[in-house]
Protein backbone atom coordinates (compact mmCIF):
# COMPACT_ATOMS: atom_id res chain seq x y z
CA UNK A 1 0.00 0.00 0.00
CA UNK A 2 1.58 3.28 -0.65
CA UNK A 3 -0.02 6.75 0.43
CA UNK A 4 -1.13 9.40 -2.18
CA UNK A 5 -2.98 11.69 -0.08
CA UNK A 6 -5.15 14.21 -2.62
CA UNK A 7 -5.36 17.47 -1.90
CA UNK A 8 -8.46 19.67 -3.10
CA UNK A 9 -8.11 23.28 -4.59
CA UNK A 10 -9.58 26.18 -2.64
CA UNK A 11 -11.13 27.53 -5.48
CA UNK A 12 -11.14 31.63 -5.93
CA UNK A 13 -14.80 31.96 -5.73
CA UNK A 14 -14.71 29.98 -1.86
CA UNK A 15 -17.30 32.84 -0.33
CA UNK A 16 -19.83 32.38 -2.83
CA UNK A 17 -20.64 29.00 -1.74
CA UNK A 18 -22.02 29.47 1.14
CA UNK A 19 -24.39 32.16 2.27
CA UNK A 20 -22.52 32.47 5.41
CA UNK A 21 -19.58 33.25 3.82
CA UNK A 22 -21.36 35.93 1.99
CA UNK A 23 -22.02 37.95 5.03
CA UNK A 24 -18.92 37.82 6.15
CA UNK A 25 -17.31 38.61 2.99
CA UNK A 26 -19.79 42.07 3.53
CA UNK A 27 -18.61 42.39 6.64
CA UNK A 28 -15.14 42.44 5.31
CA UNK A 29 -16.20 44.68 3.00
CA UNK A 30 -17.18 47.73 5.06
CA UNK A 31 -14.17 48.05 6.31
CA UNK A 32 -12.88 49.58 2.61
CA UNK A 33 -15.90 52.12 3.19
CA UNK A 34 -14.89 52.99 6.57
CA UNK A 35 -11.38 53.29 5.38
CA UNK A 36 -12.17 55.41 2.26
CA UNK A 37 -14.59 57.80 5.07
CA UNK A 38 -11.47 58.19 7.20
CA UNK A 39 -9.56 59.41 4.66
CA UNK A 40 -12.15 61.84 3.33
CA UNK A 41 -12.33 62.78 7.18
CA UNK A 42 -8.05 63.44 7.19
CA UNK A 43 -8.48 65.28 4.25
CA UNK A 44 -10.99 67.82 5.93
CA UNK A 45 -8.64 68.47 8.91
CA UNK A 46 -5.96 69.08 5.93
CA UNK A 47 -8.17 71.69 4.71
CA UNK A 48 -9.08 73.33 7.84
CA UNK A 49 -5.28 73.75 8.30
CA UNK A 50 -5.07 75.49 5.06
CA UNK A 51 -7.58 78.12 6.29
CA UNK A 52 -10.82 79.42 5.91
CA UNK A 53 -11.00 79.70 2.12
CA UNK A 54 -9.83 75.67 1.75
CA UNK A 55 -12.09 74.64 4.23
CA UNK A 56 -15.36 76.71 2.80
CA UNK A 57 -14.26 74.75 -0.77
CA UNK A 58 -14.46 71.31 1.36
CA UNK A 59 -17.80 71.88 2.75
CA UNK A 60 -19.17 72.49 -0.43
CA UNK A 61 -18.03 69.76 -1.58
CA UNK A 62 -19.29 67.55 0.88
CA UNK A 63 -22.66 68.71 0.00
CA UNK A 64 -22.31 67.90 -3.52
CA UNK A 65 -24.72 65.46 -4.45
CA UNK A 66 -22.14 62.92 -5.58
CA UNK A 67 -20.76 62.93 -1.97
CA UNK A 68 -23.79 63.17 0.02
CA UNK A 69 -24.38 59.67 -1.81
CA UNK A 70 -20.67 58.40 -0.99
CA UNK A 71 -21.99 59.58 2.68
CA UNK A 72 -24.77 57.53 2.69
CA UNK A 73 -22.98 54.27 1.04
CA UNK A 74 -20.52 54.90 3.91
CA UNK A 75 -23.29 55.15 6.67
CA UNK A 76 -25.04 52.15 5.18
CA UNK A 77 -21.92 49.87 5.34
CA UNK A 78 -20.55 51.24 8.84
CA UNK A 79 -24.30 50.50 10.30
CA UNK A 80 -24.33 46.94 8.87
CA UNK A 81 -20.89 46.43 10.42
CA UNK A 82 -21.49 47.99 13.78
CA UNK A 83 -25.09 45.78 13.62
CA UNK A 84 -23.17 42.11 13.00
CA UNK A 85 -20.48 43.04 15.65
CA UNK A 86 -23.00 44.08 18.09
CA UNK A 87 -24.87 41.05 17.17
CA UNK A 88 -21.86 38.73 18.15
CA UNK A 89 -20.60 40.71 21.58
CA UNK A 90 -21.86 37.76 23.81
CA UNK A 91 -19.85 35.16 22.38
CA UNK A 92 -16.61 37.89 22.08
CA UNK A 93 -17.29 39.56 25.80
CA UNK A 94 -19.58 37.42 27.73
CA UNK A 95 -20.34 38.74 31.22
CA UNK A 96 -20.47 37.28 34.46
CA UNK A 97 -22.43 39.15 37.56
CA UNK A 98 -22.36 37.87 40.63
CA UNK A 99 -21.42 34.53 39.43
CA UNK A 100 -24.05 34.39 36.64
CA UNK A 101 -24.00 34.87 33.20
CA UNK A 102 -25.52 37.96 32.23
CA UNK A 103 -27.83 37.67 29.15
CA UNK A 104 -26.48 37.75 25.67
CA UNK A 105 -29.69 40.67 24.93
CA UNK A 106 -28.78 42.85 28.25
CA UNK A 107 -24.85 42.48 26.35
CA UNK A 108 -26.24 43.89 23.04
CA UNK A 109 -28.52 46.41 24.38
CA UNK A 110 -25.42 48.10 26.25
CA UNK A 111 -24.08 48.15 23.03
CA UNK A 112 -26.42 49.93 21.44
CA UNK A 113 -27.63 51.90 24.40
CA UNK A 114 -23.36 53.25 24.31
CA UNK A 115 -24.26 53.91 20.32
CA UNK A 116 -27.09 56.42 20.86
CA UNK A 117 -25.01 57.88 24.31
CA UNK A 118 -21.81 58.59 21.99
CA UNK A 119 -24.42 60.05 18.97
CA UNK A 120 -25.88 62.17 21.24
CA UNK A 121 -22.72 63.64 22.41
CA UNK A 122 -21.46 64.40 19.00
CA UNK A 123 -24.70 65.40 17.88
CA UNK A 124 -24.82 67.87 20.57
CA UNK A 125 -21.04 68.94 21.10
CA UNK A 126 -21.77 69.76 17.14
CA UNK A 127 -24.55 72.12 18.40
CA UNK A 128 -27.39 70.42 16.33
CA UNK B 1 -41.76 -0.94 -4.75
CA UNK B 2 -40.76 1.22 -1.93
CA UNK B 3 -38.59 4.61 -1.30
CA UNK B 4 -35.11 4.66 -1.83
CA UNK B 5 -32.87 7.65 -2.23
CA UNK B 6 -29.62 8.20 -3.83
CA UNK B 7 -26.48 9.28 -2.60
CA UNK B 8 -23.75 10.44 -4.45
CA UNK B 9 -20.50 9.49 -2.95
CA UNK B 10 -16.97 10.88 -3.68
CA UNK B 11 -14.59 7.83 -4.80
CA UNK B 12 -11.14 8.52 -4.19
CA UNK B 13 -8.43 5.40 -4.68
CA UNK B 14 -4.77 6.24 -4.46
CA UNK B 15 -3.44 3.45 -6.59
CA UNK B 16 -5.47 3.44 -9.29
CA UNK B 17 -7.28 6.85 -9.37
CA UNK B 18 -5.47 10.51 -10.39
CA UNK B 19 -8.27 12.25 -8.88
CA UNK B 20 -11.42 11.74 -6.89
CA UNK B 21 -14.94 11.03 -8.85
CA UNK B 22 -18.38 10.97 -7.83
CA UNK B 23 -20.25 7.69 -7.56
CA UNK B 24 -23.98 7.16 -7.35
CA UNK B 25 -25.33 4.36 -5.18
CA UNK B 26 -29.42 3.58 -4.83
CA UNK B 27 -30.22 2.70 -0.99
CA UNK B 28 -33.16 1.62 0.60
CA UNK B 29 -34.92 4.86 2.61
CA UNK B 30 -36.43 4.36 5.89
CA UNK B 31 -37.57 6.95 8.27
CA UNK B 32 -35.25 6.17 10.99
CA UNK B 33 -31.95 5.91 9.66
CA UNK B 34 -28.97 8.57 9.56
CA UNK B 35 -26.88 9.13 6.60
CA UNK B 36 -24.48 6.54 8.07
CA UNK B 37 -26.91 3.90 8.13
CA UNK B 38 -27.18 4.66 4.29
CA UNK B 39 -22.97 4.11 4.23
CA UNK B 40 -23.28 0.91 6.47
CA UNK B 41 -25.78 -0.60 3.74
CA UNK B 42 -23.50 0.56 0.88
CA UNK B 43 -20.54 -1.10 2.78
CA UNK B 44 -22.48 -4.49 3.74
CA UNK B 45 -24.68 -4.83 0.74
CA UNK B 46 -23.54 -2.95 -2.35
CA UNK B 47 -19.70 -2.00 -2.62
CA UNK B 48 -17.49 -3.31 0.22
CA UNK B 49 -14.50 -1.00 -1.11
CA UNK B 50 -16.46 2.28 -0.27
CA UNK B 51 -13.85 3.65 3.16
CA UNK B 52 -14.70 5.65 5.95
CA UNK B 53 -14.34 6.25 9.09
CA UNK B 54 -16.62 5.65 12.19
CA UNK B 55 -17.33 4.35 15.92
CA UNK B 56 -19.81 5.02 18.24
CA UNK B 57 -23.07 5.85 16.07
CA UNK B 58 -24.01 8.54 18.72
CA UNK B 59 -22.53 11.80 18.18
CA UNK B 60 -19.91 10.94 20.71
CA UNK B 61 -16.47 9.63 19.17
CA UNK B 62 -16.55 12.26 16.44
CA UNK B 63 -15.06 9.93 14.17
CA UNK B 64 -17.51 10.13 11.09
CA UNK B 65 -17.48 13.44 10.07
CA UNK B 66 -17.92 14.68 5.95
CA UNK B 67 -19.43 17.20 3.87
CA UNK B 68 -23.46 16.27 3.28
CA UNK B 69 -24.50 18.67 0.87
CA UNK B 70 -21.79 20.90 1.09
CA UNK B 71 -22.37 21.36 4.76
CA UNK B 72 -20.00 19.25 7.43
CA UNK B 73 -21.91 17.26 9.69
CA UNK B 74 -21.94 14.19 11.80
CA UNK B 75 -22.89 11.27 9.66
CA UNK B 76 -24.20 9.92 12.47
CA UNK B 77 -26.34 13.06 13.59
CA UNK B 78 -27.83 13.78 9.67
CA UNK B 79 -31.25 11.99 9.45
CA UNK B 80 -31.24 11.08 5.53
CA UNK B 81 -35.33 12.00 5.95
CA UNK B 82 -33.83 15.89 6.10
CA UNK B 83 -32.39 14.98 2.62
CA UNK B 84 -35.53 13.01 1.20
CA UNK B 85 -36.06 15.61 -1.95
CA UNK B 86 -33.37 14.78 -4.07
CA UNK B 87 -29.62 13.13 -4.11
CA UNK B 88 -27.41 13.12 -1.10
CA UNK B 89 -24.07 14.15 -1.99
CA UNK B 90 -20.74 13.01 -0.02
CA UNK B 91 -17.82 14.53 0.34
CA UNK B 92 -14.68 13.96 2.59
CA UNK B 93 -14.41 17.30 5.10
CA UNK B 94 -13.13 20.08 3.42
CA UNK B 95 -9.56 21.11 4.29
CA UNK B 96 -7.87 18.32 4.32
CA UNK B 97 -6.13 15.69 2.25
CA UNK B 98 -8.28 12.82 1.02
CA UNK B 99 -6.64 9.38 2.12
CA UNK B 100 -8.66 7.08 0.39
CA UNK B 101 -12.70 8.02 -0.21
CA UNK B 102 -14.45 9.51 2.72
CA UNK B 103 -11.19 9.07 5.10
CA UNK B 104 -8.98 12.35 5.36
CA UNK B 105 -5.35 12.70 6.78
CA UNK B 106 -5.70 14.63 9.64
CA UNK B 107 -1.83 14.55 11.22
CA UNK B 108 -2.04 18.37 10.92
CA UNK B 109 -4.10 18.75 13.24
CA UNK B 110 -3.05 15.87 15.38
CA UNK B 111 0.43 18.30 15.49
CA UNK B 112 -1.61 21.64 16.01
CA UNK B 113 -3.64 19.56 19.08
CA UNK B 114 -0.56 18.80 21.13
CA UNK B 115 1.28 22.03 20.22
CA UNK B 116 -1.61 23.78 22.74
CA UNK B 117 -0.57 21.61 25.27
CA UNK B 118 -4.24 20.59 25.54
CA UNK B 119 -3.74 18.92 29.50
CA UNK B 120 -3.27 20.41 32.78
CA UNK B 121 -0.33 22.17 33.83
CA UNK B 122 -0.26 23.24 37.61
CA UNK B 123 1.30 25.16 38.89
CA UNK B 124 2.85 23.26 41.67
CA UNK B 125 2.28 19.61 41.98
CA UNK B 126 1.01 18.69 45.73
CA UNK B 127 1.90 15.56 47.25
CA UNK B 128 -1.15 13.38 47.73
CA UNK B 129 -1.28 14.09 51.82
CA UNK B 130 -2.68 17.57 50.85
CA UNK B 131 -6.10 16.08 49.15
CA UNK B 132 -7.23 17.00 46.03
CA UNK B 133 -7.11 20.38 43.79
CA UNK B 134 -10.92 21.92 44.53
CA UNK B 135 -12.95 23.55 42.34
CA UNK B 136 -16.46 24.75 43.04
CA UNK B 137 -19.53 24.02 40.60
CA UNK B 138 -19.24 28.09 39.34
CA UNK B 139 -15.10 27.64 38.63
CA UNK B 140 -16.31 24.68 36.54
CA UNK B 141 -18.95 26.21 34.66
CA UNK B 142 -16.34 28.67 33.49
CA UNK B 143 -14.83 26.46 31.29
CA UNK B 144 -17.11 23.44 30.51
CA UNK B 145 -18.71 23.63 27.33
CA UNK B 146 -15.41 24.07 25.86
CA UNK B 147 -14.97 20.44 27.37
CA UNK B 148 -17.79 19.06 24.93
CA UNK B 149 -15.27 19.05 21.75
CA UNK B 150 -14.88 15.64 20.36
CA UNK B 151 -12.16 16.57 17.87
CA UNK B 152 -14.73 15.92 15.15
CA UNK B 153 -12.78 18.34 13.01
CA UNK B 154 -16.52 19.78 11.25
CA UNK B 155 -15.08 23.21 12.63
CA UNK B 156 -11.99 22.79 10.63
CA UNK B 157 -14.35 22.02 7.31
CA UNK B 158 -16.20 25.06 7.95
CA UNK B 159 -13.76 27.63 8.39
CA UNK B 160 -12.40 29.37 5.20
CA UNK B 161 -9.34 30.73 7.42
CA UNK B 162 -8.17 26.76 7.90
CA UNK B 163 -8.90 27.20 3.77
CA UNK B 164 -6.40 29.49 3.02
CA UNK B 165 -3.59 28.86 5.76
CA UNK B 166 -2.52 25.67 6.18
CA UNK B 167 -0.51 26.96 9.98
CA UNK B 168 -4.10 28.16 11.38
CA UNK B 169 -4.41 26.03 14.49
CA UNK B 170 -8.17 26.05 14.09
CA UNK B 171 -11.07 26.33 15.84
CA UNK B 172 -11.21 23.03 18.20
CA UNK B 173 -7.64 23.37 19.16
CA UNK B 174 -7.70 26.70 20.17
CA UNK B 175 -10.70 26.27 21.95
CA UNK B 176 -9.21 23.49 24.28
CA UNK B 177 -6.17 25.73 24.44
CA UNK B 178 -9.20 28.62 25.78
CA UNK B 179 -10.35 25.29 28.22
CA UNK B 180 -7.69 24.94 30.03
CA UNK B 181 -6.94 28.42 30.55
CA UNK B 182 -10.34 28.81 31.95
CA UNK B 183 -9.73 26.24 34.64
CA UNK B 184 -8.59 27.65 37.58
CA UNK B 185 -6.59 24.56 38.26
CA UNK B 186 -4.26 25.08 35.57
CA UNK B 187 -1.11 27.48 35.48
CA UNK B 188 -0.02 27.04 31.97
CA UNK B 189 -1.79 29.74 30.02
CA UNK B 190 2.16 31.66 29.40
CA UNK B 191 3.19 28.08 28.28
CA UNK B 192 0.23 27.55 25.52
CA UNK B 193 0.95 31.86 24.72
CA UNK B 194 3.89 31.10 22.02
CA UNK B 195 0.91 29.12 20.35
CA UNK B 196 -1.91 30.56 21.05
CA UNK B 197 -1.40 34.01 20.87
CA UNK B 198 0.90 33.84 17.66
CA UNK B 199 -0.33 34.95 14.02
CA UNK B 200 -1.03 31.47 13.49
CA UNK B 201 -3.30 31.19 16.56
CA UNK B 202 -5.97 33.34 17.58
CA UNK B 203 -4.69 36.19 15.40
CA UNK B 204 -5.17 34.10 11.90
CA UNK B 205 -9.02 34.02 12.86
CA UNK B 206 -11.28 37.08 11.51
CA UNK B 207 -14.62 35.76 13.19
CA UNK B 208 -16.49 34.18 10.50
CA UNK B 209 -18.37 32.49 12.84
CA UNK B 210 -18.66 29.27 10.65
CA UNK B 211 -17.04 26.67 13.24
CA UNK B 212 -19.65 27.50 15.88
CA UNK B 213 -22.91 26.88 13.71
CA UNK B 214 -21.62 23.79 12.79
CA UNK B 215 -19.81 22.28 16.34
CA UNK B 216 -22.17 19.61 16.95
CA UNK B 217 -21.46 19.93 20.35
CA UNK B 218 -22.22 23.61 21.11
CA UNK B 219 -18.79 24.17 22.08
CA UNK B 220 -18.61 27.80 20.00
CA UNK B 221 -15.39 27.95 19.39
CA UNK B 222 -15.51 31.33 17.66
CA UNK B 223 -16.28 32.52 21.17
CA UNK B 224 -13.23 30.97 22.29
CA UNK B 225 -10.73 32.69 20.02
CA UNK B 226 -12.06 36.20 20.27
CA UNK B 227 -11.86 36.07 24.09
CA UNK B 228 -8.58 34.87 23.91
CA UNK B 229 -7.56 37.52 21.89
CA UNK B 230 -9.15 39.97 24.05
CA UNK B 231 -6.85 37.91 27.39
CA UNK B 232 -3.85 38.11 24.98
CA UNK B 233 -4.48 41.57 23.99
CA UNK B 234 -4.72 42.63 27.76
CA UNK B 235 -1.42 40.59 28.55
CA UNK B 236 0.39 42.40 25.52
CA UNK B 237 -0.60 45.82 27.17
CA UNK B 238 0.43 44.30 30.90
CA UNK B 239 3.67 43.52 29.45
CA UNK B 240 4.19 47.23 28.19
CA UNK B 241 3.80 48.33 31.66
CA UNK B 242 7.05 48.62 33.93
CA UNK B 243 7.32 45.79 36.54
CA UNK B 244 4.85 45.23 39.25
CA UNK B 245 2.17 46.04 36.06
CA UNK B 246 1.88 42.32 35.84
CA UNK B 247 -0.27 42.47 39.24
Amino acid sequence: MSRRPYVREVRRAWWLGQPRYVVYMIRELTSLFIGLYSAWLVIGLVRLAQGRTAWEGFLAATSSPPAVLFQFVCLAFAAYHSITWFAVTPKAMPLTLQGKPVSGNVIVAGHYAAWALVSLVVLIAAGV
Amino acid sequence: MSETVTLEVLRYHPETDSKPHFQSYTVPYHEDWVVLDALNHIKDHLDGTLTYRWSCHMAVCGSCGMMINGEPKLSCHAFLRDYRNGVVRIEPLDHFPIERDLVIVMDSFMEKLSSVKPYMIVEREKPLSEGEYLQTPALLNVYKQYTQCINCLLCYAACPQCALNQDFIGPAALALAHRYNLDSRDGGKDQRADVVASDEGIWECTFVGACSEVCPKHVDPAAAIQQTKISASVDWFKNLLPRGGSA
